[in-house]
Parts: structure tokens; sequence; C-alpha cells
């Protein structure tokens, strides 16, 4: 699904520049579910932003589903975020003039889909994260809970093949968190590839899978035993 | 491109992007509007005031020009210098038959003469006029007639005033119309009254009589006060007095470098000067109205600028989700040219507003300054071309600005 073989990624920073990622190797492979962890300035967001296609490597290969990902234009680049990634932010990033139905179709937008489509499969999508009722409302009229869960149905609208998710429950309380978790596990059972970067030990836990990242090298890769969320709910 | 402008979705990007800001966009389209509105109106207005001038100056030829005889100044033939020029019935003849490009030409007599009604009476300018005085110097009648051919051929007593005649020779609501007047002690019948002109060209002229009739009376025989030559429309003014007053020195003996044997008016050449005036000020007006125009372009520019900067995370946001930079500029340059359209055609229609109002102070009654003040479609039409050139190109700036930083540094932005 997924082969880093030997990413490197430095950023100037005045006249010297600061060494992020040294040489990481990582395989995830169709169905996982990958918590990437590691204090601030460990490389994790940039890996992941390198994963998300929104970031260059500097030297290093970079395969996504037998796609070799190098020197992308803007534009290329683009269409493939639309077509195999799907994203959630920490800080939901929702569009905040357009409600949520709108929000959701907004990757089938860039698709070209039909506007008539759009809207069925966009509501399809909110049923699925619960909020079909919530359709027509803006994200300042929702909960913390419920702009993630719109943003994780934006991220499935356009069905990717990898969902990307950088400290998703990083601005949520505990409870509303484990919902959310407990949501993504759903998706991952249900055969979603999913990668996500966190800090806190008990999201990390309900991954399949956590590597673990210092100063830019991978100190740990191990499989865990998935810790279901939803019985902390 | 053609399937996107016709897209809804397209429209409901930029409707949703101007309901956001909404105070926003309306300020910004302040200059545009503004800048339409200063075109539309200041061109209507010179319209209107061209429009105008052409209706006071529009019952007179004003492709035309006087000629009379004055004294000549240089000896010729062995005449001496000084001797006096009188034009006649024949050279004008010659000058209609010889001379390219004449329209009409009409040969006039005037005197002056002492008018007696009953107890009233005055001294008026008489004139001797053939009918086609009233083709080149349209006389606005109030009653009755003109002079007319019968007239000419009989040498009848009748004669046509004016309303300042009237005014002094009859009373208050009395019918001209048949009465007599006493015009050097010979008795005319009054066939019509006409009103003065808002511009009066040439001698003042009172009252008019047949051109033969005024032959007989004063003993003029074949000569004449001076003729009035009016040229067709493809022909310069210029060059047919000159010609004229060229052939009129080699009939009458007078040398042909003899600059003042012959005094002209030349009406022509005074009425280019105005037109030329106007043609300026229409020129002043596109100049002011465009530069207004521009200035209120890059006032859009300018805020569409700010809300790119303030829009930087939303933009990182759509690009992660898959939009193309070429579908952020294009949706960037869309608004902008949305707003200076939308923008233009309220400065169009308010322009319009203008108009009508300037049409009801000032466009009323017959010396209104002002008349039918108006632009063209064509006008509005250049002028909306003109704004989506200006807004596509306007709007290229903040569309690149846009895209030009990174999405990952886009979503950093908080």
């Amino acid at each position: 699904m997924l082969k880093i073989h030997q990413l490197n990624k430095s950023y100037p920073i005045g006249d010297s520049s600061l060494h992020v990622l040294k040489g990481i190797n990582l395989n995830v492979e169709e169905g996982e579910m990958v918590a990437i962890m590691g204090s601030s300035g460990s490389g994790k967001s940039t890996l992941l932003n390198i994963i998300g296609m929104l970031d260059e490597a500097d030297s290093g290969e970079y395969i996504l589903d037998g796609l070799p990902i190098k020197n992308l234009t803007e534009k290329k680049a683009a269409v493939y975020r639309n077509k195999f990634l799907g994203f959630i932010f920490q800080s939901f990033n929702l569009i905040n003039y357009k409600n949520a139905a709108e929000n959701v179709a907004l990757p089938l937008y860039y698709q070209g889909i039909k506007r008539k489509e759009r809207q069925e499969q966009a509501m399809f999508h909110l049923g699925k994260v619960g909020l079909a009722d919530w359709a027509k409302h803006l994200p300042k009229e929702l909960s913390g809970g419920q702009k993630q869960r719109v943003a994780i149905a934006r991220a499935l609208a356009a069905n990717p093949k990898l969902l990307l998710a950088d400290e998703p429950t990083g601005a949520l309380d505990t409870k509303t968190s484990h919902d959310i978790m407990a949501f993504i596990q759903q998706l991952n059972d249900e055969g979603k590839t999913i990668l996500m970067v966190t800090h806190e030990e008990d999201i990390a836990n309900m991954c399949k899978r956590i590597v673990r990242l210092k100063d830019g090298v991978i100190m740990e890769d191990v499989k865990v035993t998935q810790d279901r969320a939803e019985n902390y709910v | 491109m053609i399937k996107f402008l016709f897209d809804r979705d397209t429209w409901q990007e930029v409707f949703d992007s101007f309901s956001k800001n909404k105070l926003r966009s309306i300020l910004t389209m302040v200059g545009v509007w503004w800048g339409i509105l200063l075109l539309i109106g200041l061109l209507g207005s010179a319209k209107g005031l061209e429009n105008s001038f052409n209706r006071l100056f529009g019952s007179f030829a004003t492709n035309s020009v006087f000629v009379w005889g004055q004294s000549t100044s240089k000896p010729f033939q062995g005449f001496q210098e000084g001797r006096r020029v009188n034009l006649s019935l024949t050279d004008a003849k010659k000058v209609e038959e010889n001379v390219e490009g004449i329209e009409f030409l009409v040969p006039r007599n005037q005197n002056q003469a002492t008018v007696v009604r009953n107890f009233l009476s005055s001294s008026f300018s008489i004139n001797g006029d053939y009918p086609l005085l009233d083709q080149v110097q349209k006389k606005n009648l109030i009653h009755g007639r003109f002079i007319n051919q019968n007239d000419i051929d009989h040498n009848k007593k009748v004669v046509v005033i004016s309303e300042e005649a009237y005014k002094q020779l009859f009373e208050k609501d009395e019918m001209p119309i048949g009465e007599y007047i006493e015009i050097n002690k010979i008795n005319f019948m009054v066939i019509g009254m006409f009103e003065n002109g808002n511009v009066n060209m040439g001698p003042t002229s009172d009252m008019h009589i047949p051109f033969t009739t005024f032959q007989q009376i004063y003993n003029q025989g074949d000569q004449i006060g001076w003729m009035m030559i009016t040229g067709k429309p493809d022909y310069n003014i210029k060059q047919i007095e000159e010609d004229a007053k060229l052939l009129l020195k080699n009939l009458n003996g007078i040398h042909p470098k003899d600059q003042r044997a012959f005094g002209s008016f030349n009406l022509g050449s005074e009425f280019a000067k105005v037109t030329g005036f106007l043609t300026g000020m229409q020129f002043l007006t596109w100049f002011v109205g465009i530069a207004t125009l521009i200035a209120g372009v890059f006032a859009i520019g300018n805020i569409l600028l700010i809300t790119v900067k303030e829009r930087t995370k939303e933009i990182g946001v759509r690009r992660a989700l898959g939009a193309t930079p070429f579908e952020i500029k294009r949706q960037i340059v869309v608004e902008a040219v949305f707003l200076t359209i939308v923008a233009g055609l309220f400065g169009i229609i308010t322009g319009g507003w203008i108009l009508i109002l300037l049409d009801h102070l000032f466009g009323q009654g017959e010396d209104a300054a002002i008349v039918n003040a108006s632009v063209s479609i064509s006008v509005v039409f250049i002028a909306l071309v003109i704004l989506v050139v200006l807004g596509t190109l306007i709007g290229l700036i903040p569309a690149f600005k846009a895209t030009s930083i990174k999405p990952i540094e886009a979503l950093r932005e908080e």
C-alpha cells in the first residue's frame, strides 16, 4: 500500500539546515491502522505531510499503491491528493461559510462530480458519521466532536485509499476523543488504511501499530493489540 | 471554460464568498460603480449639450457662408482702388452654376424702414427674400405661411413678421394674419408670423417681403445685399467660399488677390469651433471616466488581495482536498470579474437614473440646456468590455498570490 525507503528531509534555518527526517523506512499494508508518535520536533508531522503530498522529500523513495510519488507538479499533487488521500486535521479546517453537507461535498466538487450526485454522496457520508440531521448547519453551530465528524465525512467523501489524520483528537475532550476514535476504528474495521499522528499514548494504543519517531529516525515500530475505544464510551 | 462559466457551482462559490463579506464586497464595488456612473453621467450630459446645441442650430444650415460686397483695395483693369462693389442677381446665378458643391444659394436684400400700423410705428429691418430662405434658415411660424413663389411672381405686397414686430405693432391677442401694415407708406398684408429663434446668424430680420417686391419698392434693379450659400454635406464650406469669391472677383473686374472687396462670414468654420469644443469635452469625459474606472478596478484588486490573504488557510484546505492551482486562480478571477461587472451594471443603471434626473431638471421646455441626455448602447457595451478585461487582469494578481504560497504553509497559517 505504502512504501517509504530512505526518506530524508531538511529545512533551511538561516545559514544552516535542520535535518528533520533522517532516512525513514516504512511499509504500511492495506487495512493497517498506524499511529506515528513522537515528541514535538521529532519529524512526525513532516512525515505525514510528505505522505500527504503537501510537502516533498529531499531524497528517498515514496511509493503509494504502486505509484512512485516524485517530482509532482502542483496540479498533479492536487489530483493525487484528491484521488488517493483523505485528510483529517486537528483543527478540523472546515470552511466556515459552507454548511456541513457542502463541506463534505467539496472534494467531490474538485473531482468534477455532478451536483446532484455530490449532494447524495455527501448526505450518505454524513449519515455514516451520524450527522444527517445536521447537514444544513454551519460549522459554528456544531460542537467540536461534530465538526471532527464532518471533517471525517469529508475525508471519506472521495473514497480515498489512505486516511491521514494529524492529531485528530488534539482539540477534543477525552470523551469526545474516544467517540471519534471509536468511529475511526470502525472505519478501519471496514478496511480503510489509516495513518495518524498523535502524541497521546491512549489514542496510539487504539491503533494496531505504533511507530515512534525521535529526532528524525524511527526508534520503534511495533504491532500492538488494539484497545477498542467503545470500551471507554 | 464555457462549461465552467455556466456551472451553477461556480456561481455558488462566488456567491458564498460574496455573502461571507457583504459589506466589504459592496465597499469594494463602490469604486467601479462610481467610475461607470461618472462615465455614463458625463458622456450623457455631453451628449445632451451637443443635442441642445444641435437643436439650437437645427433650424439653420450650419454648413453655410454669407458673402457681401465691400470696397476694392487694389486697382485693377483700369479701375481705381476704393471702388464700391455691389453684388447682383446675375453674379448669384453664375456662382450657383459654376461653383462646385453648392446646395442652395439665397440672394437677399435688406433695408431699414419705418413701419406704421394705426397709431403705432417703429423702425424695422425689412428683408427681400425668396421662399428658399425657409429651407436654409427654417422659420418657426406661429401663424400663417412664409413667402411663396406666387408672391414672387406677382410682386405681391405681403409681409411675414417676427413675433417681436408683432408685439410692437399689435395689441395683445390680436390676430395679425390678414391685417395691413404700412411699410414706407405702402400697405402690406401680413401673411405670417414667426418666432424669433434662439440663435440669429447674420443680420437681424424683423420682416420678410417677397424679393421682387423689395426690388420694386426700393428700385434695386439687379442688385442684392448679400448672398447666403449652403454647401452640400460632403463639401468643405471654406473651399466653396474661396471658389465663390474668386469667381465674383472675376465677374466684377476685381484683383484676384484683393482681400477686402468681399466680406464674408463663414458659419461653417465658426460652427466647427464649437463642435470641436464638444468633441474635446467628450474626449475628456472618456478620459476621466476610464481613469476613474481603472482606479475602481484597482480597488477591487486591492481588496481581493486582502481577501486572499485572509483566506490563505481556506485555500490551503481546498488544495489539500484536491483543488488544483488553476482551479483556485480561476475562481478568484471569476470573483474579480463578477464584482466588476455587478458594480458596472449598478453604475450603468444609476448613471441612467442620473440622466433621467438631469432630463427632468434641465431637459424640459424649448430652451433646455441639456436635450435628451443619453449614451448609446455601444458606449455601454464598450464600457462593459473594458470592465471585463480590466477585471480579469486585476484578478490575476490576487489569483497568483493565492497559489504562490505552498498548501502546507497555507494550512499552518492561523
